[in-house]
């Protein structure tokens, strides 16, 4: 099932014949688009081929909208090229959490099968203004709580680089599509290393933004105070395009800001004059040897173009996990609540009284892990334990925002690994939930101190992807992306996965 | 062995007790869109045609806060005299029912934009009472659930329910009062003011059977100088009468029970207006832990000196300036002042004719007189009245220029009310014009007095009653026409 794709770079088309899309980037479809030498359709009808061919063995789709994405892209093609916008006609594969307007959102929950949204969320308005065609929804974990995808209600996502892992998670799906060139790129979201982790685990690069870059009207909201939408590409370059394509403040979310400039196209070529922190306390011991050495070798490389590395303790950081599984789930028992079965969504047939309807409608709708983190949260905002708990998590989230504000007077920026470990075995952690929230360990911290932080692919342990997550301070994404840029042109990781076509 | 609850005063109960009351008042803002969302604010318009993904709660949307509801609130708060919070924030308080679609309810909780303020009420006797105003807060109203089937008109036991979205979202005041209202008329009199007070800021319909203004109440009995009791939350009291049946109904209740030895148990009691009886339906769902946390949807409102200033400058005259002025400018007796004082357009429409005729004594005594009573037997507000300010002050001054008696000037304006036309117009038509000229007069004086020679004998050796007889007889004449005071004159002249 799985050989060596051997010669990549394989492109035809215009002649009828099926183009190889196994390592386009989005700004290679873009110049292929623009050079004439792919229509949108054509492009459109590849990445659909591919998708058919391997996603009944990554099972990256819970929604492949082959009609949709092939109207829209005949429209842009029936536009003159001239007029086209830069982006116009470059498909995309979305997580499942994003509103769009006619097309099911199920945040991969039963609760929500069958769920029609009514409206766009702002970062659909914004890919449908640049021209962008949605070839479908991405599976994940059931409303983004999970680190391996396991916790979809519908299937369950496998790591392109092998078929027995999981790709990580919650956007999983995400990842895995971007891994196995199922998109040219995805977009996901990231409330404690969703977007990352998944990069990490599945060779690919993931950017969370700092927290109000993009607006979140329209993100099925899972914790509010940490959830940012980023994108997962196969470089860095890609990742700067698709956040200027996003980004931006947005009338409709009061915590949006947006950036003050465009990223534009990162172009740094080394790092002279930066200082790195390498975070003491994400590379000791919960860090698996072989991610230590991948890591390693990161950081060599970010010495060898000129940057300044030092070790740096953030002592508070070691709490965050503590912190974010109080934080998240208290907001998400609030969040989480609308689905009652009143409005839309799941109802249980038949129910007796207002209370059992309530009762069996989340009863069924929910699956393990949500119901946990409801009653987690449910419990750390009661009257008698908020203080102790929800109150707690907060000053700990200040005591960590501290720490990176005091790292950030001596660094520009943070390195460490993006997950203390490689993707593990699809079963391995479920039936221990502590072990699987500790996948987040190294990005978690950022979420709370609402940092930009990037997953860049920084070598391989035991044939499978290794992540090198980098920091920066908040709204520093122009800079970071361009280190992150020069940092992948050095290491020069081949993100192209093992995987061929298994049908067809 | 009972007695009557007494009217204001001491607010003693029956039998030695006392009762302790508090308001929770919410008043709907008339703001053009609702709390968080595009959707216009309406009322009764077709069920939930005036909604959208955000108060419908769909996934993923996101509150947006109307900056005109921060305004007023923060008129409403600035009327009460409370101190403007310069950081206040949001709260999510959380609950089940079909009627909040979020399943949360955005509301304020320990930061709320105002606190510590107070209403003065004038209350019947005269006498002032000071409430304390613990709180303003916002918040987003709730959909309207229609139950169909069953008995109890509740959620439970109705064969299905419907629930109209229109009103999700409409931005909410929350007024708390002190426990410093003692009787059920100290309660009506408490809203009413603070009605009044509303509606002149302009930021609300408050009308209590619409449902723009509400009103619960915390009740306890105690004995004077004893801690407070155990408190009852009363609701569901959607009228002035209502409030004040509600109460003296719950009062009783508690009073009754204390005294056969029970005890108050705190809970939520509905008054059913029908029975005029108090009811502690509780269920289970009932029992609510809201789970109160900051809204991380929203940023924290800061609100500083310069905005805050600003909104003071823009408030109208709040009643209780406007007695200190009227009392000032007017002469007013305290009581008349504050009762226009109280009732913006009564005011205002006093303030027009007083300016008009010049007389504010004659203009005040008209406008809280016959106006008012011609207003509450016509169940009428002043802005629906058929004489406007300007027609009032043009009979005022047929009456002080002499045209006209005051017995006839009270006919006139019946006549006004009734048809709508001038008091001159009327005048002119019925010919009533009071005979003031002396020389028209003096003839029928002198025929009168000539026609009665034993009387003007009677009355020249000093019995001054028999003048009254000549007054009649000149009246009879006149159609009751002449000028009292003119006739007194002449019949003195001739009968000295």
């Amino acid at each position: 099932m799985i050989a060596d794709t051997g010669d990549c770079g394989r492109e035809r088309a215009g002649d009828g014949s099926v183009l190889d899309v196994t390592t386009l980037t989005a700004y290679r479809c873009r110049q292929l688009l623009e050079d004439g030498e792919v229509s949108a359709t054509e492009l459109t009808r590849a990445y659909l081929h591919r998708i058919e061919a391997v996603d009944e063995a990554v099972q990256a789709y819970l929604l492949v909208d082959g009609a949709g994405a092939l109207g829209a892209a005949a429209a842009v093609d029936a536009k003159p090229r001239a007029e086209r916008l830069p982006w116009e006609g470059v498909p995309i594969g979305l997580k499942d959490i994003f509103c769009v307007k006619g097309m099911e959102t199920t945040c991969a929950s039963r609760i929500l099968k069958g769920y029609v949204p009514p409206y766009d969320a702002t970062i659909i308005a914004k890919l449908r203004a640049a021209g962008l065609i949605f070839l479908g929804k991405l599976n994940m974990d059931e409303f983004a709580m999970g680190s391996s995808t396991e916790n979809s209600a519908f299937k369950t996502t496998r790591n392109p680089w092998d078929l027995d892992r999981v790709p990580g998670g919650s956007s999983g799906g995400s990842a895995a599509c971007v891994a196995a060139a199922e998109a040219p790129w995805a977009l996901g979201t990231d409330t404690g290393g969703s977007i990352r982790q998944p990069a990490s685990l599945c060779g690919v690069v993931g950017l969370k933004p700092t927290y109000g870059v993009v607006s979140r009207y329209g993100l099925v909201a899972f914790a509010s105070s940490l959830d940012q939408i980023g994108p997962i590409t196969r470089d860095v370059k890609d990742a700067a395009a698709l956040l200027d394509i996003i980004a931006g403040r947005d009338p409709r979310d009061s915590t949006s800001i947006g950036l003050s400039d465009p990223i534009g196209v990162p172009s740094r070529g080394d790092l002279e004059g930066l200082r790195f922190g390498v975070i003491k306390e994400f590379v000791g011991g919960a860090c698996d040897p072989g991610v230590r050495d991948v890591f390693d070798s990161g950081v060599d490389a970010i010495s060898m173009l000129g940057g300044v590395c030092e070790e740096v303790s953030l002592p508070s950081v070691e709490r965050g996990i503590a912190a974010y599984y109080l934080i998240a789930p208290s907001e998400a028992s609030s969040n989480l609540a609308r689905f009652d079965g009143v409005r839309y969504g799941h109802r249980a047939a038949h129910s007796e009284d207002l209370l059992e309807m309530y009762t069996r409608t989340r009863s069924e709708g929910f699956g393990v892990e949500v119901k946990r983190r409801i009653m987690i949260g449910t419990y750390a905002l009661s009257a008698g334990y908020y203080d102790a708990y929800y109150a707690q998590a907060q000053r700990t989230r200040t005591l960590i925002i501290q720490d990176f504000e005091r790292a950030f007077s001596r660094f520009d920026f943070l390195v460490s690994p993006t997950s203390p470990t490689v993707a593990f075995k699809i079963g391995e952690r479920t039936a221990d939930p502590l072990a699987m929230y500790l996948s987040d360990l190294c990005t978690i911290p950022v979420n709370l101190a609402a940092l930009p932080g990037i997953s860049i692919p920084a070598g391989f342990s035991a044939g499978l992807p290794v992540g090198l997550q980098m920091i920066g301070p908040h709204f520093s994404e122009r800079g970071l992306l361009n280190a992150a840029h020069a940092v992948e042109q050095k290491l020069e990781v081949d993100v192209v996965p093992p995987l061929v076509e298994v049908a067809g | 062995m009972s007695t009557k609850p007494t009217k204001g005063g001491t607010g003693m109960q029956r039998d030695g007790w006392e009762a302790v009351i508090g308001l929770e008042i919410h008043v709907q803002l008339n703001t053009r869109t609702k709390m968080f969302c595009g959707c216009e604010v309406t009322f009764g318009e077709p069920p939930n045609t005036h909604v959208c993904p955000i108060c419908l709660g769909h996934p993923g949307v996101l509150p947006v806060t109307n900056e005109k509801a921060i305004e007023y609130a923060t008129r409403i708060a600035l009327a009460f005299d409370c101190r403007i919070a310069d950081h206040t924030i949001f709260h999510r308080k959380n609950y089940f029912y079909p009627d909040l679609p979020k399943a949360y309810q955005i509301s304020q909780y320990d930061l709320p934009l105002g606190i510590g303020g107070h209403l003065d009420v004038e209350l019947e006797d005269g006498s002032n009472l000071r409430v304390g105003i613990t709180r303003v807060h916002l918040e987003e109203d709730a959909g309207k659930l229609i139950h169909t089937g069953g008995t109890s008109g509740r959620i439970d036991g109705a064969d299905y329910s419907l629930v109209d979205f229109n009103r999700g979202g409409t931005p909410l005041v929350e007024i708390v009062s002190e426990p410093e209202i003692s009787t059920p008329d100290q309660a009506r009199a408490f809203l009413t003011q603070l009605r009044s007070l509303v509606q002149q800021l302009g930021v609300s319909d408050v009308n209590m059977e619409e449902g723009s203004l509400r009103c619960d109440a915390n009740v306890s009995v105690r004995r004077p100088g004893e801690p407070f009791g155990t408190k009852t939350e009363l609701k569901n009291m959607n009228s002035f009468r209502f409030l004040h049946r509600g109460l003296e109904a719950e009062i009783e209740r508690q009073i009754d029970a204390l005294e056969s030895g029970e005890r108050i148990v705190q809970e939520t009691v509905h008054f059913d207006p029908g029975t005029g009886l108090v009811s502690t339906l509780r269920s289970k769902e009932e029992a609510h832990d809201y789970r109160y946390f900051p809204e991380p949807d929203l940023t924290p409102i800061e609100l500083d000196d310069t905005y805050v200033e600003r909104v003071r400058s823009g408030l109208p005259e709040l009643p209780a300036a406007r007695k200190e002025r009227l009392m000032a400018e007017y002469g007013l007796p305290s009581k008349d002042a504050a009762l226009l004082a109280a009732n913006k357009p009564l005011g205002d429409y006093f303030e027009a004719v007083a300016a008009a005729t010049g007389d504010p004594r004659i203009s005040a005594n008209w406008v809280m007189g016959d106006l008012s009573a011609y207003l509450n037997v016509a169940g009428l507000e002043v802005s629906e009245c058929a004489v406007s300010a300007e027609s009032l002050a043009e009979l005022l001054g047929l009456v002080r220029d002499g045209t006209l008696s005051g017995k006839m000037a009270k006919e006139v304006f019946e006549t006004m009310t009734a048809t709508g036309k001038s008091a001159r117009t009327i005048v002119d038509e019925k010919g009533l014009g009071q005979i003031s000229d002396a020389g028209e007069l003096d003839a029928i004086v002198a025929r009168i007095v000539a026609a009665n020679p034993g009387p003007a004998e009677e009355f020249r050796q000093g019995r001054d009653r028999v003048l009254g007889f000549f007054v009649g007889q000149v009246m009879k004449e006149t159609r009751g026409q002449a000028n009292p005071q003119v006739v007194n004159d002449l019949l003195r002249a001739h009968l000295a």
